[in-house]
């Protein structure tokens, strides 16, 4: 087994606004290893982007606060360090890409300028050392011709090209960990394909660990080796991704898995989950699935359950799993 | 024979590209180029494919958004350009609605839910103010709303009741087809189903006939009944959904269906076997000579740029664009 390069213990993030507290992330723990891929899986709301922005420390203060737990990389809790130590972590350890290449990409620089940035500032390289880090970028991420690319803007490439870009920033420093936000949602299926096989290849090169924030469990299936199910703030359920897939303990996992509809097979009528995510605001008590729960009992509707091992590597923190 | 309830017969649609002071034409967008399909009355329809495959753009022919530059719509066997002005307004746009992917765009958020599915009642018909407004409360419950929510603005709903709202205002006149735009993508996980669940109740209590735009092929397995690949202004592959899922035939159906399937992950990292197509859709501007999926097909052959292959049939319903089947 490689070693653990981030863990992340018990982590409290909350929004504090004008109508009250709203409690994000609450009580989240997991680790990543080297060169694996681990994925957060759940619906919009359920806490997997602020939990990424947490570990990158990019929180939008003074609304949105750290207000417990640990976050620890290769040995350094990212929470104790000062605003200058932890600038020369992101984009050098850490790293991060967003969904929509558009966006995360300066219109009015060329992208050997936006690949260089990261390389002159972490590295402090100049001019032609620049410049040949920056190549090796692009080919790891196999930019066809990258030399005749270092000149072009972001509105000369396609999607799936802009994203390969965005990549290739993340990766020009060899970070440890890569935080991926639904990279390859806004892409299309033939173009997303491309995007996975290429991550994956990045990752074997690079040993690099990988978190992979998605709703898609197709993606999941595809890109991760351990996933955690998130809703409302919380996780549900750890797991392999195969044991997941294959014999998921959570009713929430298992709803989940059973609504989206499977191209190998002709469902006559998808399950579907009754109701709405509760307001994190306002959490009901107990479980914060019971509300919405086919199995709940009594017990699900007063107390929160634990988190149980059932395994090495699987743990679900429901009260009706045995 | 099947009851056929619209039918569009060799669409296109060119986008001229202009240049200069004078706006001289320089060039064509092939958006649709020559797609033929049917739709049968209470069954589904589905277009898929990627952006830029001309989807959208043949969904808004057929809602009379757009002007085809050439081709001709038949609905109920008439042709469209035969309806007069006044027909089409009292014939046809009533009986074609359309609920688009997006409801936090698609409704005015500053009219109630009550006058946003009474809107097409009130323009398309002569109702009285009392039956509008039963007909309304009847259409919130048949999308599974309560009626509480008809004096609420659309911002105080959910994704998913937005799209139910949505739905019911497609509703309202009774139509025949209703257009779906993409109309899950935009919703979370579990939401989807329930929405899923909604469409296909409604299609069989109505007789509805739905024409679905969609990218994700699992979802369109569970909507469809036919089902038509595009790429490039294209259609390559066209047949009953159940047999075209259960045995593909065009590489880039393939490859579609391959980029899509859930593949868990073999035990100690054994590659999983998928079709990864390389490059991109060409430009729609200036599609590659031949068949044109030929320059990212792995089965291409050099006859394969030569000419366009027409879509032929191959047993039953199943249709397909390409020489090497």
């Amino acid at each position: 087994m490689s070693k653990i390069i981030l863990q992340v213990e018990d982590l409290h993030t909350s929004f504090f606004t004008r109508a009250g507290e709203v409690k994000a992330v609450d009580g989240v723990s997991f680790y990543v290893r080297e060169g694996e891929t681990f994925g957060l899986a759940g619906e919009s709301g359920c806490g997997k982007s602020v939990t990424a922005l947490s570990i990158l420390r990019l929180l939008p203060e003074p609304a949105g606060q750290i207000i417990g737990g640990k976050i620890i990389l290769d040995g350094t809790n990212l929470l104790e360090l000062d605003k200058k130590e932890m600038r020369a972590y992101r984009g050098k350890m850490i790293s991060m890409i967003l969904q929509d290449p558009m966006t995360s990409l300066n219109p009015v620089f060329t992208i050997g300028n936006q690949i260089a940035e990261s390389v002159r500032l972490h590295q402090g390289l100049r001019d032609e050392k620049a410049e040949e880090e920056v190549v090796s970028a692009l080919r790891l991420l196999n930019i066809p011709s990258p030399e005749t690319i270092l000149g072009e803007y972001p509105f000369q490439m396609s999607g799936g090209m802009r994203q390969r870009v965005v990549g290739a920033i993340a990766m020009s420093c060899y970070p440890r960990l890569l935080i991926a936000d639904e990279p390859t949602t806004a892409l299309d299926a033939t173009i997303q394909a491309q995007y996975m096989a290429l991550f994956k290849d990045v990752q074997k090169k690079t040993n690099v660990a990988i978190i992979y924030i998605t709703h898609d469990f197709g993606v999941i299936a595809q890109m991760c080796h351990r996933v955690a199910v998130m809703y409302a703030g919380k996780i549900m359920e750890t797991a392999t991704t195969r044991e997941l897939f294959e014999a998921p303990k959570h009713p929430y996992t298992s709803a989940l898995i059973n609504s989206v509809p499977r191209l190998d097979r002709k469902d006559e009528r998808l399950y579907s989950i009754e109701g709405q995510p509760p307001s994190l605001m306002n959490l009901p008590p107990g479980c914060r699935f019971a509300p919405r729960c086919p199995i709940a009992k009594a017990v699900c509707r007063e107390q929160e359950p634990p988190e149980v091992k059932i395994s090495s590597g699987h743990s679900v923190s429901c009260w009706r799993v045995k | 024979m099947a009851d056929v309830l619209l039918e569009g017969r060799d669409l296109k649609k060119y986008y001229p590209v202009t240049k200069g002071l004078l706006q001289r034409t320089v060039g064509w967008v092939r958006a649709v180029d020559g797609i033929s399909f049917t739709i049968e009355r209470g069954k589904t329809l589905s277009l898929v494919g990627e952006s830029g495959a001309g989807k959208t753009t043949t969904a808004k022919a057929v809602l009379l958004l757009e002007r085809l530059t050439s081709g001709s719509i038949l609905f109920e066997g008439k042709e469209l350009y035969r309806f007069s002005r006044s027909q089409l307004k009292t014939e046809y746009r009533p009986r074609v609605q359309s609920v688009q992917q997006n409801p936090w765009s698609s409704m005015n958020p500053r009219m109630r839910v009550r006058d946003i599915i009474a809107e097409p009642l009130v323009v398309n018909t002569k109702q009285s103010k009392k039956q509008i407004r039963s007909r309304v409360l009847e259409l919130l419950e048949h999308v599974g709303l309560s009626s509480d929510g008809a004096d609420h603005y659309p911002h105080e709903f959910s994704g998913g009741q937005r799209q139910r709202i949505a739905v019911a205002r497609a509703l309202a006149l009774n139509p025949s087809l209703v257009v779906l735009d993409e109309p899950v993508s935009a919703l979370d996980v579990s939401i989807r189903a329930q929405i899923m669940n909604l469409l296909k109740d409604l299609q069989e209590k109505h007789n509805l006939s739905y024409l679905v735009i969609a990218h994700n092929l699992a979802t369109v397995r569970y909507m469809s009944h036919s089902v038509a690949i595009m790429y490039l202004g294209q259609i390559v592959e066209y047949g009953e959904a159940e047999a075209l899922f259960k045995r593909p035939l065009h590489p880039y159906t393939k490859a579609l269906i391959s980029a899509s399937v859930l593949t868990l992950p073999k035990d100690d990292d054994q590659e999983i076997k998928q079709i990864i197509l390389s490059g991109e859709m060409p430009s729609p501007l200036n599609p590659p000579p031949g068949c044109r999926f030929h320059t990212r097909c792995a089965e291409a052959i050099p006859a394969c740029s030569e000419a366009v292959p027409p879509l032929r049939k191959v047993g039953g319903d199943h249709h397909v664009a390409c020489i090497r089947v």
